[in-house]
């Protein structure tokens, strides 16, 4: 029992990693990643969508029949999205100014469609929830890389506005690392997304590599 | 046989989206008060950058009417009183920027002096047209206390223009439709004042959305 957790958990950080291995959810990757406080927001509140409905399709997975499943498991994660629009909007308003407008993109990140079917279908409730916040949380570390890349290397800032998104505590996280006209433009334009994506996944497999491990397919129905 | 499980299907998915319908309503129901307080909140926020809070003592959304400016869109004018004596406006202004609308708030005396000018929704391009944006640079602060007159109607233009207006290095269409629209907020000021500053006029329902 205890390995099945571990592989969840690796699989979701590391080996089967969302985006950097599976290379899905590309849109909210590109898109909300011109910062690192924007890509750990986007991060956490997908992480946050991707375990409550692997839950809950883990929970009525005996009930759904084939036929359906796809709407039935549409419709579970549309509600959990607007569930977490609609609480953010009203208790975590600073929060929802930073993010409000993304919150919605996360229905149509293919991610947790994938998961729910290539395992909380047919996986019991814990496990599937595991699976749903580590495969989320993989997803916020890699925006978050992403973000990193993209925020120094265009902004010359990294983490800036983090405390808007956690709370004045972490205004530690922010830092000016280059001057404020040192900048590439380009990276925080699309083009910067596509780049430092795919950097990023070369990245990890030659990692994978150096590691002796066999370089790795993303597979979205790797069940564990 | 097939009849009957297409009526399964049917109904499975009607459950669903019955119980999850219902959750969705719970919680409108329940974050509705809170998410129209804190849009409320918003709004009186955005519009203390324009209108002082010294110059006024009453709810500037309370107070406030609906009309249609100069392009036909809908705008709804903040009015600020004090006294019972109009010393304030405030309304949305429009502008074409590089990659498209921009939407400004602007904020008048009862002369027509600007109180201040904020940005409130554009897309322009990051590092380069997002400097009207008070977090990105003091551009859009050198507004505050003109008026058509000063300077004249002619200058109220960027200086590639002829104007008085710097562009800022690499942006010229950016500062231009600011300008554009700043200038043109004020001449419908000057040709509605009368209508605007009416405090009889029936007041507009209190929204909260931007």
């Amino acid at each position: 029992m205890a390995t099945q957790y571990k592989t969840i958990v690796r699989d979701g950080l590391w080996d089967n990693n969302g985006v950097l291995a599976m290379l899905l959810g590309m849109c909210p990757s590109m898109a909300m990643t011109t910062s690192a406080t924007n890509g750990l927001g986007m991060g956490l509140a997908t992480a946050a969508v991707m375990a409550a409905s692997s839950l809950l399709v883990s929970l009525f997975r005996n009930n759904i029949t084939q036929e359906v499943r796809i709407p039935v498991y549409i419709l579970i994660v549309a509600a959990m999205v607007t569930l977490v629009d609609l609480c953010m909007n009203a208790w975590m308003h600073e929060l929802y100014k930073v993010l409000g407008l993304f919150i919605p993109l996360i229905v149509s990140n293919c991610l947790p469609l994938a998961r729910l079917e290539a395992f909380a279908a047919k996986e019991p409730v814990l496990p599937s929830f595991m699976d749903g916040l580590f495969m989320g949380i993989g997803f916020a570390f890699a925006l978050t890389a992403i973000g990193a890349v993209r925020e120094i290397t265009g902004s010359g800032t990294l983490f800036a506005d983090a405390s808007l998104l956690l709370g004045p505590a972490f205004k530690f996280m922010e830092m000016r690392l280059l001057s404020a006209d040192a900048g590439v433009l380009m990276m925080v334009l699309p083009p910067g997304g596509f780049l430092v994506t795919g950097l990023l996944v070369v990245g990890k497999r030659m990692l994978d590599v150096r590691a002796g491990k066999a370089i790795q397919m993303g597979c979205a129905h790797s069940a564990a | 046989m097939k009849q009957q499980r297409m009526l399964t299907h049917g109904v499975i998915l009607g459950v669903f989206c019955l119980g999850f319908g219902l959750l969705l309503a719970v919680t409108n129901r329940v974050t509705a008060e809170d998410i129209a307080a804190r849009a409320l909140e918003d709004r009186l926020n955005s519009l203390s950058q324009v209108v002082p809070d010294g110059i006024h003592d009453n709810n500037l959304v309370a107070d406030a009417i609906a009309m249609k400016d100069g392009q036909g869109n809908e705008i709804t004018v903040y009015r600020a009183t004090k006294e019972g004596k109009v010393t304030g406006l405030a309304y949305e202004i429009f502008g074409s920027g590089y990659a498209g609308k921009m939407k400004l708030m602007l904020g008048v005396d009862a002369e027509g002096k600007v109180l201040g000018v904020r940005v409130l929704a554009h897309k322009e391009t990051p590092g380069l047209g997002d400097k009207i944006e008070t977090k990105k640079g003091d551009w859009i602060l050198r507004f505050t206390g003109l008026s058509i007159g000063n300077p004249p109607v002619d200058k109220w233009k960027v200086k590639k223009d002829g104007g008085q207006f710097d562009q800022f290095a690499g942006a010229t269409i950016t500062p231009r439709g600011v300008v554009k629209a700043i200038r043109e907020g004020l001449e419908f000021f000057a040709a509605h004042k009368e209508q605007m500053m009416d405090l009889s006029a029936p007041k507009a329902p209190m929204k909260g959305e931007h």
